[in-house]
């Protein structure tokens, strides 16, 4: 008996360290980028880093000023919203709402697939016709700009958006839809004046969760932006974003330099931003159960 | 009313026409792929090394490569991951740890997969000196699939009727032989559900395997996790842009083998997570 009992709290213990170790994981990761992020402060003043004009991480003195990148992840990103979030958002409504019950089986697994193919390949394909149609379209010298950028990252939110959006959509009560209904109210007018307010919060939680996916995505972006760090004038030049700064530079950058450093910095920057951005969505997601 | 009703057919028109707008181009890219990649398929392509710096020749290491990355990572993530998922669905009480370990799991899936390549890169590779080997990157991938493993095993345990742990508890099982006995069995399908998606996930990841595993040409195959290795998702990339006149056929091939293997992954986890729910007793 004794024996079964110590076996239960042993089990109960291991159950509880696993239960932790997400918790343990964020926190290492968050101690492992500070350890050696924050280095770079010795060399470079926060806000200098932050409002820092230019990167240019190896020339001798070394500028380490990331506001090129962070205007590069804001177009991109901004522009991979506008494109996302109407068209997640309308497929959201048609596979909850509209769509025949077969359908929406398919539609749904089409989103999955979409969600499952790998960033790289999305970025080789974007490479291979979105980057010459780019091109052409608007007679540019080079397709690889902030707009094919946003394209493909649009795509990547997509799934995102669209799951999220329609589980919203689904968890409305259904006596809110028999009301409007029953008040002679045609299933439009009952979607956009009943059904998509009260989802309203789960659908501004959709949107963070696909943005926060469209900031830290990493190789379609590098491989289809161009990756020039200048602060962008238009949407049709190339640019440089945080994580593409990070992946493109580490492999060069010598263990304990400056430049070591400051892309730990960067990722900081990128963690925070993912932080925030979760938690409010979250909270969002929060809002609309209770 | 009948104003209503034509506002009503444009608005599910439009609202179609966006739905068409996101799953078209997913067909499309698919069958580009499968088109222009399926000619280069071959015994050959598939079994041997690149060639002739990576402009000819096969890609087999960087297909063994991948599998010991993502088996690796499933090794880690899965004892984890499936006993935290316990832990939440079986024994958490809601209360504030609870809270904080469901936040935590929610910044762990949203944390950006090059942030999870640079802290693979300092402390498995720096820190912990394992080097960029097959450890480094099993390691830095598991953690990146944890939250998925543990999301969709919690679901699959809660999803277990509470009269299922009821009877159990009252012919005298302990808790711990409840879950053993009783709820984990059925909740395999849904458990094997999130440990497939997590390896078709960390199968096509690259940014967190650039910096602790990936080699950018190594012909041979590694001999031990202390070793780097290729990596599919890594040569597809190293191939389309940095190497300049690699035959289009090539590239086509690669991505199609990748495609190939994270979405047979993806499907064979549709298909198992279909019939679950279709058979489901309760």
């Amino acid at each position: 008996m004794n024996l079964r009992k110590f076996k239960e709290f042993s089990i109960e213990r291991l159950v509880l360290i696993c239960g932790l170790a997400s918790i343990f994981f964020v926190i290492l990761i968050f101690l492992f980028l500070t350890k050696e992020g924050l280095a770079v402060f010795k060399s470079v003043t926060p806000a200098n880093f932050i409002f820092g004009k230019s990167w240019y991480p190896i020339s001798e003195p070394a500028r380490l000023g990331i506001l090129p990148l962070i205007f590069g992840s804001l177009i991109v990103t901004l522009g991979a919203a506008i494109i996302s979030i109407p068209i997640g958002v309308a497929c959201a409504i048609y596979i909850a709402e509209i769509a025949p019950l077969k359908i929406k089986e398919i539609l749904k697994a089409g989103i999955e697939l979409l969600a499952a193919i790998p960033s790289v390949v999305l970025g080789f394909i974007g490479m291979v016709t979105l980057v010459p149609w780019v091109k052409s379209t608007f007679n540019l010298p080079t397709g690889l700009t902030a707009l094919s950028g946003a394209i493909i990252l649009a795509f990547m939110a997509m799934p995102t958006i669209v799951s999220v959006a329609e589980d919203a959509l689904y968890s409305v009560p259904k006596s809110y839809k028999e009301g409007a209904f029953a008040l002679g109210a045609t299933h439009w007018q009952t979607i956009y004046r009943v059904l998509l307010p009260a989802a309203s919060s789960g659908i501004v939680a959709a949107v963070m969760l696909g943005i926060g996916r469209v900031i830290g995505e990493t190789m379609a972006v590098m491989m289809i932006t161009g990756n020039a760090a200048v602060i962008p004038q238009s949407i049709l030049v190339p640019v440089r974003t945080l994580t593409a700064t990070i992946a493109a530079e580490m492999g060069e950058a010598v263990v304990g330099s400056e430049h070591y450093f400051a892309l730990f910095a960067i990722g900081i920057v990128l963690f925070i931003m993912s932080f925030i951005i979760n938690v409010t969505a979250d909270l969002f997601l929060h809002k609309r159960r209770n | 009313m009948r104003n209503t009703q034509r506002s009503q057919k444009i608005a599910f028109f439009l609202l179609f026409l966006a739905t068409l707008l996101i799953v078209l181009p997913v067909g499309l890219i698919v069958v580009i792929i499968v088109q222009k990649g399926l000619p280069a398929i071959n015994w050959q392509f598939l079994s041997d090394i690149p060639r002739q710096g990576m402009r000819t020749g096969g890609i087999f290491p960087a297909i063994v490569g991948t599998l010991y990355l993502v088996l690796g990572a499933i090794i880690f993530a899965l004892p984890i991951g499936l006993l935290a998922a316990v832990y939440l669905s079986e024994y958490a009480k809601d209360n504030l740890l609870n809270r904080i370990i469901k936040l935590a799991i929610i910044n762990l899936s949203g944390v950006p997969s090059v942030v999870y390549g640079l802290f693979g890169l300092a402390l498995f590779v720096v820190f912990l000196k394992f080097g960029a080997s097959i450890l480094s990157g099993s390691l830095t991938l598991g953690i990146m699939i944890l939250p998925i493993i543990i999301t969709t095993s919690r679901e699959a345990l809660e999803s277990v009727p509470q009269s299922f742990r009821e009877v159990s508890l009252s012919l005298g099982a302990s808790k711990w032989q409840t879950i053993r006995h009783i709820v984990l069995p059925n909740a395999i399908p849904g458990i094997l559900t999130g440990t497939i998606l997590g390896l078709g996930r960390a199968a096509g990841e690259t940014a967190p395997i650039l910096f602790t595993v990936a080699a950018f040409y190594l012909p041979r195959l590694p001999k031990s996790i202390f070793d780097q290795a290729m990596a599919l998702p890594y040569h597809l990339y190293v191939i389309s842009t940095q190497v300049p006149n690699v035959d289009e056929k090539v590239r086509y091939g690669t991505a199609l083998v990748l495609l190939f293997l994270v979405l047979v992954m993806n499907l064979v986890a549709i298909i198992i997570r279909y019939n679950f729910r279709k058979k489901k007793k309760w």
